[in-house]
């Protein structure tokens, strides 16, 4: 085994992901511990190119037509190859719809250790965050074996992965064989009413807002704002919402004004889509909610008991 | 027809305190309260929406845990046809991997053609348990999924990316997948059919025997978090906080 730490780069569509540059900060963090590099990982087809702005020492390019769109077979096939004989440090990927479906497979197949949802890097250990954000452990790598790691945002900028100098990149061979995944086709995302990431004023609705019915008092809340109300993935899950208005990791990453958080604990994969918001308010019954960790304004409140006095002030303003 | 086989377990209710054990290292199980995975949830319901669409058996394994009897009954009430408790050294907790192994072991005597569980826990903390089943079992794993179509001897699952982008998937079977939400919501039960599932379902109940915990985090301390900085708190009776805030508004120029 090295000592460098491999980053594993997503990528959809021509376009690096931002976990990707996110990973490779934080194992530059990693690699300054262990004393290793940072090596990026870039799997696909024609797709070359996408290594340029990558802050890593080097990458290693593995090239084959079943990578030239994302499928969990043909990656973790070319992976387990890859790590088997390189044997690093430490290999990240995202916590991701692309990352998690290699990880868990690759830490089955290889029989190595995984920790998943790695926010922060300390002291060459890794700070995961679970129980919705209230949670963190720490956990040590392995000194026998490549410890496998998923990576969530939060504890770094894409920023401080992105490099003004291209890398230096050599290939590697990847021999995948008969895969039993495929891509059939991309479905492109519904049109939506309204475009949440454009707004200024958004009142964001949670598993809090309890039933159906009660996302009227939001309506009239966001109405009196001029805002438009969306919500976190449990609304949507329910059907109350369209999927064009959810925020988080698979919904939009917004950036209003206000973002006035009604029963939203802020579990992460939430956080993802908000926390560039200007100005958060919380209103949240629970005083441990993590939502309070990264909001302007808080309130331990019932927003039952908030909505109506707060619609007459606002009436009266 | 097809045979499914889904994977559900209890996770910690985190509208409740979460508390660390004396060991530091785990979290302190006495005292927790545990809810079905929300996922898990979802990879029911996806499941029952196949049987009724297309025929076939569903089995629910889960391990044994406080609430999990009634979490099989209440599966069993929706429309899944077989139950089965994984018995074992669980008190502590165990890791994804030790339970993906027993989940493994107790689903590969099924013969499923497909494995449906939610495409993560809250408690996870060396990987979801999908995944791991998947490599065990010898099958392929496709993740973040919300629609399900069986055809034949493949399986066409949505597979969700950022900003609300869908990846139709063709996955040869036997195959796991990894649930992010049913088609439907999951479908509410009256508690008066739970009852009466207590009385006439039963619960198939394994031992696993020794775990094999090996592949999971070496955890050095576990904490809660300690916020850098935090929100400032507004006091007051909700018309104090209402009054607060559009001022906050007003100085904002919103209002």
């Amino acid at each position: 085994m090295n000592q460098d730490i491999f980053v594993v780069v997503e990528h959809l569509r021509g376009q690096v992901a931002d976990i990707s540059y996110i990973m490779l900060a934080a194992a530059r963090d990693l690699a300054q511990a262990t004393g290793g590099e940072v090596v990026a990982v870039l799997l696909g087809h024609n797709a070359q190119a996408l290594a340029s702005n990558l802050a890593a020492n080097h990458v290693l390019y593995g090239d084959h037509s079943s990578l030239a769109e994302f499928t969990s077979d043909a990656y973790t096939q070319a992976l387990a190859g890859l790590l088997s004989k390189e044997a690093p440090r430490a290999a990240f990927f995202g916590s991701t719809s692309i990352g998690s479906d290699v990880a868990g497979v690759l830490s089955a197949r290889l029989g190595l250790p995984l920790v998943s949802s790695c926010v922060q890097i300390a002291d060459g250990n890794l700070i995961s965050q679970i129980c919705g954000g209230k949670i963190m452990a720490e956990s040590a790598l392995s000194d026998e074996v490549t410890t496998l790691v998923t990576v969530i945002p939060g504890g770094y900028k894409p920023a401080q992965g992105q490099a003004q100098t291209s890398p230096a990149v050599t290939t590697f061979e990847v021999s995948i064989a008969a895969p039993r995944v495929s891509l059939k086709q991309y479905i492109e995302p519904e049109v939506a009413d309204v475009d949440i990431s454009a707004e200024n004023v958004l009142i964001a609705v949670g598993r809090g807002i309890q039933t159906e019915d009660n996302l009227e008092l939001a309506e009239e809340l966001a109405e009196l704002l001029g805002g438009v109300v969306c919500a976190s993935r449990p609304v949507v899950d329910q059907g109350w919402l369209p999927t064009a208005r959810m925020v988080g990791k698979s919904g939009k990453s917004v950036k209003p004004k206000l973002y006035l958080a009604l029963g939203i604990s802020g579990a992460p994969e939430h956080v993802e889509g908000m926390a560039d918001a200007e100005m958060i308010i919380a209103i949240n019954m629970d005083p441990d909610a993590p939502i309070f960790d990264i909001a302007t304004y808080g309130a331990e409140i019932d927003l039952f008991d908030l909505i109506d006095p707060l619609l007459e002030a606002l009436e009266g303003a | 027809m097809t045979n499914i086989v889904v994977l559900a377990k209890l996770v910690p209710d985190l509208v409740e305190e979460l508390e660390i054990a004396e060991s530091g290292t785990a979290l302190d199980m006495e005292w927790l309260r545990l809810i079905i995975n929300e996922f898990d949830n979802h990879a029911t319901e996806q499941a029952i929406i196949l049987k009724e669409r297309s025929g076939g058996e569903v089995t629910v394994i889960a391990p044994e845990a406080e609430g999990a009897n009634e979490m099989l009954y209440t599966i069993a009430a929706k429309g899944a046809d077989r139950l089965i408790m994984l018995k074992g050294d669980f008190e502590d907790g165990i890791n994804n991997h030790a339970l993906a192994r027993a989940f493994a072991g107790a689903a590969k005597e099924l013969k499923p053609d497909l494995v449906l569980t939610g495409v993560q826990a809250n408690d996870d903390l060396d990987g979801s348990v999908g995944p791991l089943v998947a490599e065990y079992l010898g099958m392929s794993y496709v993740g973040y999924i919300s629609g399900v179509s069986v055809s034949g001897e493949t399986v066409v699952a949505r597979k969700e990316y950022p900003g609300g982008l869908i990846a139709e998937m063709e996955v040869t079977l036997p195959a796991v997948l990894g649930i992010q939400a049913g088609e439907e919501p999951p479908r509410y039960v009256a508690i008066s059919k739970v009852r009466q599932m207590m009385k006439t379902a039963t619960i198939d109940e394994q031992e696993v025997g020794d775990l094999d915990a090996s592949g999971g985090a070496m955890v050095q301390r576990m904490y809660v978090p300690e916020a850098a900085e935090r929100a400032e708190m507004l006091e007051g009776d909700e018309e104090e906080v209402a009054a607060r805030l559009v001022e906050i508004f007003k100085e904002a120029g919103l209002v």
